[in-house]
């Protein structure tokens, strides 16, 4: 396997869902090429956190007309 | 992601039997995540105040319809993806042309530019808050429709059938897109995170 072809499978290798063989030969790839360890490794590092961190607390005044547009909902008495 | 599946059920059924207050409750364990949701894909918090509020009303009227086979946060994620859709095809930024599909051999071209291994984890490397800043602000150099698929996929979890289905798109697209959109990010990243890396955190984050 080569470089490129590296690059082409990273997102299927970091999902798991890449056929056993490929990964073997992948792997075997990874041992000598230092440069897509590196590539391989930081994509997965990216994918990582953004599904760690949670999001910011929303904004007061987000949170206030979020309110407020419920209240007026309800005023009106729908839908329940 | 609040996990207090229980407690979820019965607001759930509270909501469900006409108890506003308990789809408001319901509602504001996750108005944060719908709110990033909306961000990420409309790309301004304008938009996104608009998906959140949109989509929560949507919830609310449709609640009775919620069937309980998906989670309750999976089910709301969806009716605001459709929202923030929508607000970006009326801006015309969700192009349906065919030229939005992959060519044969283009990710074959990519060229990894920043080769460079991350000090620390980026947890540790820089204030929670501040990493928040950080990843809001560079999903936003993905195009629209990258952002939207990532989001989906590496951000809400979605599988990548479950993404292509909502977004409309085939599963190759898919994943052509979001292979692009993983290896940018991780570019951009690397930018902040890389050993020798040479920008500081953007300016206002610190």
């Amino acid at each position: 396997m080569r470089c490129r072809q590296v690059i082409d499978k990273i997102s299927e290798y970091i999902d798991g869902e890449l056929d056993p063989e490929l990964v073997r030969e992948l792997e075997r790839h990874l041992q000598h090429c230092e440069d897509c360890r590196v590539v391989v490794d930081t994509t997965r590092k990216t994918v990582e956190v953004f599904c760690h961190t949670e999001p910011l607390p929303l904004p007061n005044d987000v949170h206030e007309r979020l309110n407020q547009m419920f209240r007026h909902s309800f005023r009106k008495g729908e839908p329940n | 992601m609040p996990t207090h599946l229980d407690n979820e059920q019965s607001l759930v059924a509270a909501a469900q039997a006409g108890d506003s207050d308990a789809f408001v409750t319901l509602l504001n364990q996750y108005s944060r995540h719908i709110y990033r949701v909306g961000l990420s894909i409309t790309g301004n918090p304008q938009d996104a105040e608009d998906v959140l509020q949109e989509s929560s009303l949507k919830a609310y009227r449709a609640i009775a319809e919620f069937q309980g086979n998906s989670r309750f946060y999976t089910w709301l994620v969806r009716i605001a993806v459709n929202v923030a859709l929508g607000n970006l095809r009326k801006r015309a930024l969700w192009k349906e042309s065919s030229l939005d599909e992959p060519r044969e051999g283009e990710d074959g071209s990519y060229v990894p530019m920043e080769i460079e291994s991350w000090g620390d984890d980026p947890e540790k490397a820089c204030l929670h808050n501040e990493l928040q800043h950080l990843l809001a602000e560079v999903i936003q150099k993905l195009d629209p429709k990258s952002r939207t698929i990532f989001t989906l996929r590496d951000v809400e979890k979605f599988s990548i059938e479950e993404t292509a289905k909502l977004l409309g798109l085939s599963i190759p697209v898919v994943k052509t897109r979001l292979l692009r959109s993983r290896l940018k990010l991780r570019e951009e990243l690397t930018k902040y995170f890389g050993k020798d890396a040479r920008n500081a955190m953007p300016t206002g984050h610190r």
